[in-house]
């Protein structure tokens, strides 16, 4: 009797130990996560791999000199701050509509920023996680001023629409049309380029895609005055960085580092200002260029992760300005502007 | 006897064990072809559970809900992948076989060509060969492609054929034939079929018996002829045309309604892929004729065959032998040089499947194998087809 009540407190006595030993590893298993694999990587090669569009003005495209400019472009570099220190320190990896989840997923770019829609099943079904919204926008048509057309209610059956395959365009187009009783012939292509080329040669009476790479494509048109944007748009396109599943940490470090540049413009701290806005009163300002809070550490970085993002890559208006705006693609931010200014860009505080 | 050397190598002792000297190698090889794959099949497999992603063919019976702008068959994204995928897989199948007819015409005319006796005709076959085989295919395409866009007019300026046909930027316009009771006119052309093929036999063992020649070619002509015709009479078919017309849609936007679209993208694909290919067909076809000993036609000529029949009789089943084999690999090679159809919206198996239905689905290792396989299926169907033609016209030795 004595030894079975024995063993009955040694079994409690295994249990409890066994139980502690199991949190504490949890635990500790906890602190672990927060060092992130992709950001150890990164550290070691020395850059960010970034994954953006073949070419798309005012989003991501190379200059003559090669250089890479856009506002997805200015995401990546505000990662490269954030975790290396230095801006430059970006490979950019051009991909096709049709190439970009895989390169993500199969560990090729640990960064998506290619005017990539956030929508339910691609962020649900292929292992994707899209952390923020860098720019609002919308599908729409382009038409020949010459054609006549005004409004997307002039469109007629057996309409010829080009597009690019392997992005929401086509689900929206068929939507619209098929809404509207519409028949129309989709020429679907695999690069943006040919897409521009056989609008620009006639073969199609109207091209269609998210209306700011309308407004960036008809740049490259032979004689981009003769063609007109449809006021309407059909749908809503939330465009966004992408990161691969599985490192939360690093999905966050992506997420705050877009969040810190609108939160930038939001208190209005620009690349010239940033460090004199050390001595600022607000503690919200303050926090941003790493004067107060240990913000930073929840990601494993240091403290000035922040400030070097607004230092180098600017706010978000400041890139929005220097990207969309002055190089006459989208000059009226609508959308996209901050809440406070009738926009809705409104992200979570920094604290 | 002498023993030099005790310490054999594995080389000798295959040599001396003859049944495991054949043996050896194949397990070795199949060992390593099954490790390969089950280490990708493995690696695949924990890569994808680690980033939270299954596998699965469920998705081929989801509705697409993306259109197709041509299609043989009915589709629209109503319907599901696997249909989106037989749009695909069959206008690779047409852009292949329209592309394999014109290829070979041409190629059999340019080959003879370059060896005519005619020193215009002989060079200019050889620039051609020279230019089209030299430049990349994806080149020739792009070049179809946007030449035919900037030459063509629009629809209200449409080269029209007789009104009822009209070649235009978006696309050539033919009527369309609504058939009435067309079964019947389809079953008497079978009838037709059959019949001559039992009149061919019949003529050649009657030639073999007698040495008597029927004229089996002007009875196949008039079977094929006059059986339909009966046919269609008693039967009551007939045939309408859908002639395309043209319908304003805005201001200066005008397209054709009713009749069948042969869409600019098939036209320049199915251009580009044959003048490309028929340059190396051609080069087969001159292969095989001056592979044929001279003596050969000599002999022919000398008991009496017209320069015809010795073309026909002497010269090319005996160049065929040689032009056959070279030649399938031209059509393997036009059949998959098709997937570069992407690159001009020609909705092929690529740019359909293993592009925008990848896209919305997701499944790149899914699809991207549906997609192989069946480019490997396309091909080993058509080596069979063409082995058993060479096997066929090969000699049969006695």
């Amino acid at each position: 009797m004595k030894g079975k009540i024995m063993l009955k407190t040694l079994k409690t006595l295994v249990y409890m130990l066994t139980s502690i030993a199991l949190l504490v590893s949890f635990e500790t298993g906890a602190m672990a996560a927060k060092k992130s694999k992709t950001l150890k990587k990164t550290q070691k090669m020395g850059y960010v791999r970034c994954g953006v569009s073949q070419g798309l003005p005012g989003f991501s495209n190379a200059d003559a000199a090669g250089n890479w400019k856009g506002v997805d472009v200015d995401v990546c570099r505000a990662v490269a701050a954030a975790t290396l220190g230095d801006s430059g320190k970006v490979k950019f990896y051009p991909l096709s509509a049709k190439e970009r989840f895989t390169a993500l997923t199969s560990g090729e770019i640990d960064v998506l920023s290619r005017n990539t829609t956030w929508t339910l099943s691609r962020d649900a079904d292929i292992g994707l996680t899209f952390v923020g919204v860098n720019f609002y926008d919308g599908q729409g048509f382009m038409v020949r001023k010459s054609s006549g057309i005004t409004s997307t209610s002039q469109f007629k059956s057996g309409i010829s629409a080009c597009t690019n395959i392997g992005t929401t365009t086509e689900l929206n187009m068929r939507d619209f049309f098929n809404s509207k009783g519409i028949k129309y012939e989709p020429v679907a292509f695999e690069k943006a380029d040919e897409v521009v080329a056989a609008y620009d040669a006639g073969r199609c009476d109207t091209y269609t895609t998210d209306k700011s790479g309308l407004a960036a494509q008809r740049t490259k048109l032979s004689k981009p005055g003769d063609h007109i944007v449809l006021p309407e748009t059909i749908s809503k396109e939330p465009l966004g960085p992408v990161v691969r599943q599985g490192d939360p940490v690093w999905e966050d470090i992506v997420r705050w580092s877009l969040n810190v540049m609108i939160e930038a413009e939001e208190y209005g701290i620009t690349s010239a200002n940033a460090d004199s806005m050390k001595s600022s009163e607000n503690p919200a300002i303050k926090r941003l260029v790493g004067a107060e809070g240990e913000l930073g550490a929840a990601f494993g970085l240091d403290n000035d992760w922040s400030l070097r993002i607004i230092k180098q890559v600017g706010n978000y208006g400041e890139s929005y300005k220097r990207n969309i705006a002055d190089t006459g693609i989208l000059p009226d931010r609508g959308p996209n502007q901050l809440w406070t200014k009738g926009g809705i860009l409104y992200v979570p505080p920094a604290r | 006897m002498k023993i030099k050397n005790f310490n054999l190598g594995l080389g000798s002792f295959l040599r001396n064990n003859p049944k495991l000297g054949d043996f050896l190698p194949q397990a070795v090889t199949l060992f390593a072809i099954i490790f390969i794959i089950g280490f990708f099949t493995f690696n695949a497999q924990t890569n994808m559970d680690s980033r939270g992603i299954d596998f699965g063919f469920g998705f081929l019976s989801q509705e697409s809900s993306f259109d197709i702008q041509f299609s043989l068959i009915d589709y629209d994204g109503s319907h599901s992948y696997a249909k989106a995928y037989l749009v695909g897989l069959l206008n690779t199948l047409l852009v292949s076989a329209v592309g394999i007819f014109f290829a070979t015409l041409l190629g059999v005319i340019v080959g003879i060509s370059r060896l005519s006796s005619n020193y215009l005709i002989s060079r200019l076959a050889e620039i051609y060969v020279e230019i089209f085989r030299n430049i990349p295919l994806l080149l020739q395409i792009f070049f179809w492609y946007f030449a035919a866009l900037r030459a063509l007019p629009l629809p209200k300026e449409a080269i029209s054929f007789f009104d009822v046909s009209f070649l235009t930027i978006k696309g050539f316009f033919i009527p369309k034939l609504i058939w009435t009771n067309f079964s019947i006119l389809f079953y008497s052309f079978v009838a037709a079929i059959v019949s001559i093929v039992f009149i061919y036999v019949y003529g050649k063992r009657k030639q073999e018996a007698t040495g008597q020649r029927i004229p089996v070619f002007l009875i196949s002509v008039g079977l094929l002829i006059i059986l339909p015709v009966v046919a269609s009479l008693l039967g009551g078919v007939s045939l309408d045309f859908g002639i395309p017309e043209l319908v304003q849609q805005s201001e200066t936007i005008f397209n054709f309604k009713g009749g069948i679209n042969i869409i600019p993208e098939l036209m320049a694909l199915a251009l580009a892929l044959s003048l490309y290919t028929a340059t190396f067909i051609a080069e087969c076809v001159r292969a095989g004729i001056m592979g044929v000993s001279k003596g050969q036609k000599e002999a022919a000529a000398s008991i009496g065959l017209t320069p015809g029949q010795v073309l026909q009789l002497v010269v090319m089943p005996q160049a065929l032998r040689i032009i056959i084999p070279p030649t399938t690999n031209q059509y393997l090679n036009l059949t998959k040089n098709s997937s570069l159809a992407a690159a001009i919206a020609y909705p092929d198996l690529v740019l359909v499947f293993a592009g925008t239905a990848m896209m919305q689905t997701g499944r790149a290792i899914e699809i991207v194998s549906i997609t192989m396989l069946t480019y490997l299926s396309l091909s080993i169907a058509i080596s069979i087809f063409m082995n058993w033609y060479n096997k066929k016209i090969a000699i049969k030795e006695k």
